[in-house]
């Protein structure tokens, strides 16, 4: 029983993890009913700009490599990275293309991903970088004498960061006039654009706003598995959970990250030795399709309704 | 007729210089399908940049092979195999003789293209990867899988892990955790690691990773509850952080966790950060910057300004050397193809397959080149494509990495045996009639 509750702890914490890439899918679909596929490249670009800074900073300003100014001063300098990206995509990709079909924009951030990652390695190169957030990824002492289950604390930290920007983002969406035009944007542009919602700004602070969610997810990752070209593949982990946990909705991110972490676990140790192994690649999407058959919408997502 | 004296004269001064003019021209090219962007892109800066800078050296400190420059042409594959078949189209009609040699660096493109380099008489070099049986060189007289095969480097893991124990009877009863890369690169391991648990009495835990490998807290959970004695790292990528770390989040000691050669660069560790202390890969070449070699390579191109690695901090790192080794094997594949067939001229391909099937470099030659310790003694013959099957052993110190072993050896009666019985396979399968090898010279 001790095993399965770590599994599951296990799986459930990493499944935060994914809904912290999701939210950055889910909030530029909310806002332009645009499936951004560069969501992953953005992530590395994030991160590798991060830590890209932190290395150039010290030299730069003559500051320790370590001090927590060289740490703040480079995560500033990342947002702005992530802003002016997401400024350069609003004009140069989306704003020629409003009113397109959806898959038209959707190439477009297939497009979009190649520059991006590009981009990246040819500013800050292509090698591996450590990156160190200050806490250590090792078990909680207390849990493991007492119970022998393994609970990491950066497991839990990443959890809290993941719980925060929801809190964050659900005000932001529910809460503000900003949040209200989002919304209004994401159900029509046309109609938004008609009662005069300026629709490039809009534009703009969504990608922005993702821009720092995958920041914060690059961040996170980085810091678990370094930071290198790997990072795109996170977004591959945050498909299904989209799925399960619908387009539109932050909350259903986190339920649906939950959800695949947990099962995708459990089944690759309880399944996966009577299949060859190595089956959490796959599981998750399968998981995900056979939801899809049964409500399409995913779990939070808004229905479809067309009157004929 | 004193016109036609000096018009004599005139024509054999012109052929003289003609020649003269020829054999200072002479080049020999060698196509690079190289990786530089994409998912693996730092193992291949690292690796072609250490490659391509031996081959600056040769030219720059040496004036060429026996006069004989060489010239290169990257073609970027990103790890692909269909961009990898696209760059040996490309690349094998270049050059006045044609592409030399073709090393893929990948196992994926290197099986994409085995037929086609017998075709073409382009000799395919795969130093540390592709296909093992191809060391039968009876029945693949165009492949190289030079100094060490996926298998021998399972075996030599092995007999590191005995010699660690006390003795190879020390094994029976052990148990050795295999946490593989779920591809055909990864799963080359298990015929060997059966046989070898079945020799010595061991159990092999076999537990797989998907791709990419950026999630492993099943897999490592699973560990946790097997409780393996060591733990056999057959990763590549991001797969190999991710492991370090996930053996530190679960306690297991970073002692007992044992990395193959692609799992065991600065690329690897460093992501891992404080918790890839300890931990130890094998390597058929090894870390270090104070090398005759590498040191000559410092002086003579970066203090000429011509180095090919943006970051020179780099230079002396795993991957780096590693392709310092790829340059050595290749240049005196061609010095000695060069004793054969004329010093002083570019060679063909097919030329250059015979360089590499009498490659001899003993530690006189390693000596002589810097490079003692810095690689194993080679020897290749026309049914041995493989050479010596050692590797050493390194320990990451939190900070760099450190040679902990002499050259491990793998049990080479039992590695050959297989690597036979699957060659010879293959041949009927493929209707291949073997060499003759004391037919060859």
């Amino acid at each position: 029983m001790q095993f399965f509750i770590e599994v599951l702890v296990g799986g459930l914490l990493s499944g935060v993890m994914y809904a912290l890439v999701a939210l950055g899918f889910v909030l530029i679909y909310k806002a332009s009913g645009v499936f951004n596929f560069a969501q992953g490249a953005m992530v590395f670009f994030a991160a590798l700009t991060f830590v890209g800074f932190q290395e150039v900073l010290p030299g730069w300003l003559g500051l320790e490599a370590d001090s927590s100014a060289v740490f703040w001063l480079a995560f500033l300098l990342a947002f702005v990275a992530m802003i002016v990206l997401g400024i350069a995509t609003e004009r140069i990709v989306l704003r020629p293309l409003v009113n397109q079909p959806h898959i038209t924009l959707f190439m477009a951030t297939i497009g979009l991903t190649y520059v991006v990652e590009g981009i990246a390695q040819m500013v800050w190169g292509a090698n591996v970088r450590g990156l160190d957030l200050g806490i250590v990824d090792e078990p909680i002492a207390w849990l493991m004498d007492n119970y022998e289950i393994g609970v990491s604390k950066f497991d839990l930290f990443a959890a809290g960061v993941a719980a925060s920007l929801v809190a964050l983002l659900a005000i932001l969406f529910q809460y503000t006039k900003v949040g209200r035009a989002l919304r209004a944007v994401a159900d029509d542009h046309q109609a938004a654009l008609s009662i005069g919602i300026p629709l490039q700004t809009i534009w703009r602070v969504v990608w922005a706003v993702a821009g720092f969610v995958a920041l914060v997810a690059g961040m996170i990752w980085g810091a678990r598995n370094g930071v290198q070209f790997a990072l795109t593949f996170t977004a591959l982990k945050a498909l299904p959970v989209l799925i399960l946990g619908g387009f539109t909705s932050v909350p259903g991110a986190i339920i649906g990250g939950l959800i695949i972490g947990a099962s995708e676990k459990l089944a690759e140790v309880y399944v996966g030795p009577f299949v060859g192994g190595g089956i959490e690649g796959w599981f998750p999407y399968m998981l995900a399709l056979a939801f899809l058959l049964v409500r399409p919408e995913g779990l939070f997502g808004e229905k479809h309704i067309d009157r004929v | 007729m004193k016109l036609k004296k000096t018009f004599v004269l005139g024509a054999v001064m012109a052929g003289l210089l003609g020649s003269g003019l020829a054999t200072a021209n002479e080049e020999q090219f060698i196509g690079l399908p190289s990786y530089r962007v994409g998912p693996y892109a730092a193992g291949g800066s690292g690796l072609f940049g250490g490659w391509i800078d031996y081959m600056q050296l040769v030219n720059e400190r040496d004036g060429g092979v026996n006069g004989v420059k060489l010239t290169w042409e990257e073609c970027e594959t990103e790890y692909n195999n269909a961009r990898g078949v696209e760059c040996y189209e490309r690349l094998k009609k270049k050059g006045s003789t044609g592409n030399s040699v073709f090393q893929p660096v990948s196992t994926g493109i290197t099986y994409s293209v085995l037929d086609k380099v017998a075709q073409d008489k382009i000799p395919m070099v795969t130093i540390g990867y592709g296909r093992t049986d191809a060391a039968d060189g009876r029945i693949f007289p165009w492949v190289f899988p030079m100094i060490t095969t996926y298998w021998s480097q399972a075996s030599a893991i092995v007999n590191y892990i005995g010699t660690k124990e006390g003795g190879m009877d020390k094994l029976k009863g052990k148990k050795i955790g295999l946490l593989y890369h779920d591809s055909a690169y990864g799963k080359e391991s298990h015929a060997i690691m059966d046989k070898l648990a079945a020799k010595h009495g061991f159990e092999v835990i076999k537990i797989a990773v998907a791709h990419p490998g950026n999630e492993q807290q099943s897999q490592w959970l699973q560990i946790r509850q097997a409780k393996p004695d060591y733990v056999v790292l057959w990763g590549w990528g991001v797969m190999n952080p991710t492991a370090i770390k996930a053996a530190a989040k679960t306690g297991f000691p970073r002692e007992k966790l044992i990395g193959v050669w692609w799992s065991g660069a600065e690329e690897d560790t460093i992501p891992a950060g404080p918790a890839a202390k300890g931990f130890i890969a094998a390597g058929f070449n090894v870390a270090g910057a104070n090398y005759p070699v590498v040191a000559d390579i410092k002086k003579h191109v970066y203090g000429k300004s011509k180095g090919n690695m943006e970051d020179k901090t780099r230079v002396g790192s795993v991957y780096y050397n590693r392709g310092v080794v790829h340059g050595i094997i290749t240049v005196e594949a061609i010095r000695k193809a060069q004793e054969k067939y004329g010093k002083g001229k570019a060679l063909t391909g097919e030329q250059v397959r015979w360089g590499f099937e009498n490659l001899n470099l003993d530690d006189a030659r390693l000596k002589a080149l810097g490079a003692t310790g810095f690689m194993p003694p080679l020897k290749i013959t026309c049914a041995d494509h493989e050479g010596p099957g050692k590797v050493k052993f390194q320990q990451w110190d939190g900070n760099q990495w450190k040679v902990i072993t002499d050259w491990v050896e793998s049990d080479r009666p039992l590695v050959r045996g297989m690597i036979e019985e699957s060659a010879a396979a293959y041949a009927k399968e493929k209707g291949i009639k073997p060499r003759d090898c004391s037919k060859e010279s």
